[in-house]
């Protein structure tokens, strides 16, 4: 069976813990750091991360997207989406098509 | 840019074979790319669709405890969550998009959704609690098939990567110098064989210089 992880502020992934995924709660990038690499060599397949620490993770979390697990994704936390999982979506599309095409025709 | 090769006339065979086979190679990649592409593009619709929705799925969960908090003290949410009634459990399967192997993540619905996922009694704690774990219940199945697209996603676009850069080196760099070396060796073979007739012609010259005068 293959298992979720949670990893953010406690305030926003506390939540998750009564749907019965794993909750990691961390206070600094570095933490989040420090989790996101515990939590990657396979014991979770999906690892959910909220916003506010993703723009600190994007390296490393580029170095998962050539391996077929874990699926990192990016969560908004408890004050809002800050954009960063459209970006990273966007940056999939650059990749893919060599060029912006995804959101440049809708002019924003 | 030309092969070193020896210009032979068996070089010259072989390349044209090469080149042939270069050409196939070329088209086959061409279309392959073209159709991960359009598998590619289509993903990334529906993704960016899901994502909005599990973001506003979620934000309206965490919004909803946000509520919850204000009638409930910590260590009693803490206390409220601490222990599931399951874990969040689910199936992979690989599954392929033109031979890119993606994950599938499968939900077995008989896990444990027998309608009560509180893992609390109803007497110490809020409705909003309860609202803000169905909202947040609501939106898991969304935000696994959210991972899985985008987990497929980021292998096709490796994918798509690599195989951009085999047709463009097929067609920017070992066609146009397969091509090359078999010019050259042709021109090269004309010029011996031009060589070889203007040498006939003259010794034909001089045999019939010689029977002239004889």
């Amino acid at each position: 069976m293959h298992r979720l992880a949670v990893i953010g502020d406690i305030d926003s992934v506390v939540l998750f813990k009564a749907v019965g995924a794993h909750v990691f709660p961390v206070s600094s990038p570095a933490e989040a750091r420090e989790a996101l690499e515990r939590l990657s060599d396979g014991e979770y397949t999906v690892i959910c991360i909220t916003e506010q620490f993703g723009g600190d993770l994007l390296p490393i979390v580029e170095r998962y997207s050539s391996r077929p697990s874990p699926a990192v994704v990016f969560i908004p936390s408890n004050k809002g989406s800050e954009g960063i999982g459209m970006a990273r979506l966007r940056e999939v599309v650059k990749k893919a098509v060599g060029a912006d095409i995804l959101f440049a025709k809708e002019g924003n | 840019m030309e092969l070193r090769v020896s210009p032979t006339r068996m070089q010259l065979l072989q390349l044209k074979r090469r080149l042939a086979m270069a050409r196939r190679g070329h088209r086959l990649l061409k279309d392959k790319r073209d159709e991960l592409m359009r598998q590619f593009m289509e993903l990334v619709g529906t993704i960016r669709d899901l994502r909005l929705q599990v973001e506003g799925g979620l934000f309206k969960g965490m919004k909803d405890f946000l509520m919850a908090r204000t009638s409930l003290s910590a260590s009693e949410i803490e206390a409220s969550v601490m222990y599931p009634k399951r874990t969040y459990e689910f199936e992979m399967v690989q599954s392929s998009i033109m031979g890119v192997k993606v994950p599938s993540f499968r939900r077995d619905a008989s896990s444990g959704d027998d309608g009560d996922i509180y893992p609390y009694g109803l007497a110490m704690t809020s409705a909003e609690l309860d609202a803000a774990i169905d909202s947040l219940d609501a939106v898991m199945p969304s935000l696994l098939e959210l991972a899985e697209k985008e987990k497929s996603a980021e292998l096709l676009a490796e994918e798509i990567e690599k195989t951009r850069r085999r047709v463009n080196a097929l067609e920017y760099v070992l066609i146009p110098k397969l091509e090359d070396t078999i010019r050259y060796i042709t021109m090269k073979l004309d010029e011996a064989e031009r060589g070889n007739l203007t040498r006939l012609m003259k010794v034909k010259e001089m045999v019939r210089d010689k029977e002239v005068r004889a």
